[in-house]
């Protein structure tokens, strides 16, 4: 662990590097420069890893006024190799198993498309899982991911690495001296010790089971929706902290001599959400509300042969203002019943 | 407080109570409505009922019947505010005081190890950052309260301000700096002002697609410190200090320090004063006074900063 630093130093002066960093009190997936505060052990980052492949904003173009004439600057999708390292297998699931469903599917999306072929990607194991991580729940091994490109444990003072596909090999590889071969040994003990913290935890046995095959969607004029729903701020941090939450706008920002067009996430939550030239048509909070949960335990499922759109990191468990979640939901509409 | 609440539901005198609901840890607590004797056997108040009601009467104004409500007592700051701005109906509202000892920060419980309430040796120590300015224990708005000695007890508060003279202190560099590190962090999730009981137009400017202001998203720097700065002028005066807006924050931004320097500048230049505090008072800013300071005050201060 002694040259991790050096290790950093050594993959962001070759690539941009992104890692948990702690900024103002928080910590989030930011790039990295020597000197910055780097938590690996922070279990849950306040925003997902997210940012790194689909950021909260992105310019797509930039239009400069030039008195009749416009100016049109496209911004070309991501072409340099990246790393992020330190992301949990939980955010690994929403690239691999959620968000390339969606963004590399037809109609594939170019910038998502590139970020996901420049970026490596290293799973950090979860030493210290947290009580509102449900990860298994959605069959996610927070002790050893297959979705990222290496994997990484931590054991005492020693940073055990891995890779798993040819990204992680050669990022290993850039590393070369600073590491040495090791024994499975104490990673195997790591991940079993791991698979019992996980075990202990309040959710362990919180399942979806009853849900598969869109059974929810028997649920959908359920009088539950009311009470659910009825302390909903409708704010957007949910979606916003969320690794699987995909929609986005596009829209252009008046820069006073010209336009920004951009990609922002959009959150089903909000009023003028898929606004349309009749009205909305979800016009109250409740329906707002049940989409949002409809969509990762239904829809989602529905188009993408089963896969529920939630990996379980338990952002939204710990940061709903009113806390109302997708736990609370499972357990009223059909999983696991509340049992106290 | 649960035998008020089913009585009132039981004789029809209210249609529901607007209370906390428990939850599935034991800090997550969520604002409920419950209309049956049955479903308050779900209602709790502890520690963790730190969220503020009042803003959920003004849906409640529109339904049938009356709602009961157990406001805390800077609640009832907020409620008198809302009453004074025509947003609720107090005849359509039954208010029970709720006694308050100061809530809880599980967040700050957790770094301690902490995990339940009856462990909290120090309570100052894991009080939420509101609470650490507690208004006092007087309720200003009420039909009953439901109070107790310990709940009497006041907190120990340092002068709300301090933390505004700090940042007042600092070279405009500085000031920039500090807000600059904070504000980058922005989300722009709304929770702040969707949970603000200011924040009770119908529709924001910034959701509305005709305003040319609406945003989903800071697209720059300028925005991120904008939409903060906007939001507090647009409170000033009508900011309670009920310190919600940081309380819900997801990235721990204090948005509550720009209320603070508003309530500041608006007592040392108009006289003391605190939003609702009476319901129907005028506000200096809305108010007229031949003692008011010229305007040219903001010029000056301006050039001095």
């Amino acid at each position: 662990m002694t040259r991790l630093t050096e290790a950093f130093d050594r993959i962001s002066a070759a690539q941009k590097l992104y890692l948990p960093i702690e900024k103002a009190e928080q910590v989030n997936f930011d790039e990295y420069a020597p000197g910055a505060n780097v938590r690996l052990d922070v279990t849950k980052t306040v925003k997902s890893a997210k940012d790194a492949f689909f950021p909260q904003c992105e310019d797509f173009a930039h239009f400069h006024m030039d008195g009749k004439s416009i100016n049109v600057k496209p911004v070309a999708p991501e072409s340099e190799p990246f790393t992020v390292f330190g992301v949990r297998a939980c955010d690994a699931r929403s690239f691999k198993g959620v968000l390339d469903l969606v963004f590399l599917s037809d109609p594939l999306d170019p910038y998502y498309a590139a970020r996901r072929e420049h970026g490596t990607l290293v799973v950090l194991a979860c030493g210290n899982p947290e009580e509102s991580c449900f990860c298994q729940t959605f069959g996610v091994n927070p002790a050893e991911s297959a979705d990222g490109d290496a994997n990484a444990w931590i054991v005492g003072d020693t940073m055990y690495l891995k890779a798993v596909t040819e990204k992680g090999e050669k990022l290993l590889a850039l590393l070369g001296d600073l590491l040495s071969d090791a024994d499975d040994q104490p990673v195997e003990a790591e991940k079993a010790r791991i698979h019992e913290e996980m075990a202990k935890l309040p959710l362990a046995d919180l399942s979806v089971e009853s849900l598969k095959d869109g059974a929810m969607m028997e649920e959908f004029n359920s009088p539950r929706w009311k009470d659910l729903s009825a302390a909903c701020l409708g704010c957007g941090s949910c979606t916003f902290v969320c690794p699987t939450c995909q929609c986005y706008d596009i829209r252009d920002f008046n820069t006073g001599h010209g336009v920004q067009r951009y990609r922002c996430w959009d959150s089903c939550m909000y009023s003028d959400f898929t606004l349309m030239a009749h009205g909305s048509n979800r016009p109250t909070q409740l329906e707002r509300f049940r989409q949002r949960f409809m969509h990762k335990l239904v829809y989602f499922p529905m188009n993408n042969d089963g896969v529920f759109s939630c990996v379980g990191c338990g952002r939204c468990v710990e940061k709903c203002p009113i806390h109302m979640n997708i736990v609370k939901v499972i357990k009223a509409l059909g999983g696991k019943k509340h049992v106290d | 407080m649960l035998n008020v609440a089913r009585e009132k539901l039981a004789s029809g005198e209210v249609k529901r109570v607007l209370g906390w609901e428990k939850g599935e840890f034991w800090y997550d607590l969520t604002p409920a409505f419950f209309e049956t004797e049955e479903s308050l056997n779900g209602f709790v108040y502890n520690g963790f009922s730190g969220a503020n009601l009042s803003k959920y009467l003004i849906k409640a104004r529109d339904w049938e019947g009356k709602t009961l409500v157990f406001l805390k007592p800077c609640d009832t700051l907020s409620f008198n505010q809302l009453l004074t701005e025509h947003r609720i109906d107090r005849e359509k509202v039954y208010v029970v005081g709720a006694g308050c000892k100061g809530m809880l920060d599980y967040n700050k419980m957790k770094k301690l190890g902490i995990r339940k309430e009856a462990d909290v040796t120090d309570r100052q120590a894991v009080l939420l950052g509101k609470c650490l300015a507690c208004k006092g224990k007087t309720f200003y708005a009420f039909d009953e309260v439901i109070d107790d000695e310990e709940a009497q007890k006041p907190i120990e508060v340092e002068d709300r301000f301090n933390e505004v003279k700090k940042i007042e202190a600092l070279s405009p560099e500085e000031r920039f700096a500090f807000w600059r590190s904070q504000l980058s962090k922005c989300i722009r999730c709304n929770a702040c002002r969707n949970v603000c009981p200011a924040c009770s137009c119908v529709k924001c400017v910034f959701d509305n697609p005709n305003s040319g202001v609406a945003s989903k998203a800071n697209p720059d720097d300028f925005e991120e410190n904008l939409f903060h700065i906007i939001r507090a002028f647009h409170v000033a005066g009508r900011c309670t200090d009920c310190g919600e807006c940081s309380r819900v924050c997801p990235q721990g931004i204090p948005l509550h320090l720009l209320n603070r320097k508003f309530i500041k500048d608006i007592d040392e230049l108009y006289g003391d004063y605190q939003a609702g505090l009476e319901p129907g008072s005028r506000a200096p800013l809305v108010n007229f006074d031949k003692n008011d300071p010229d305007p040219k005050i903001v010029m000056e201060r301006g050039e001095n900063a």
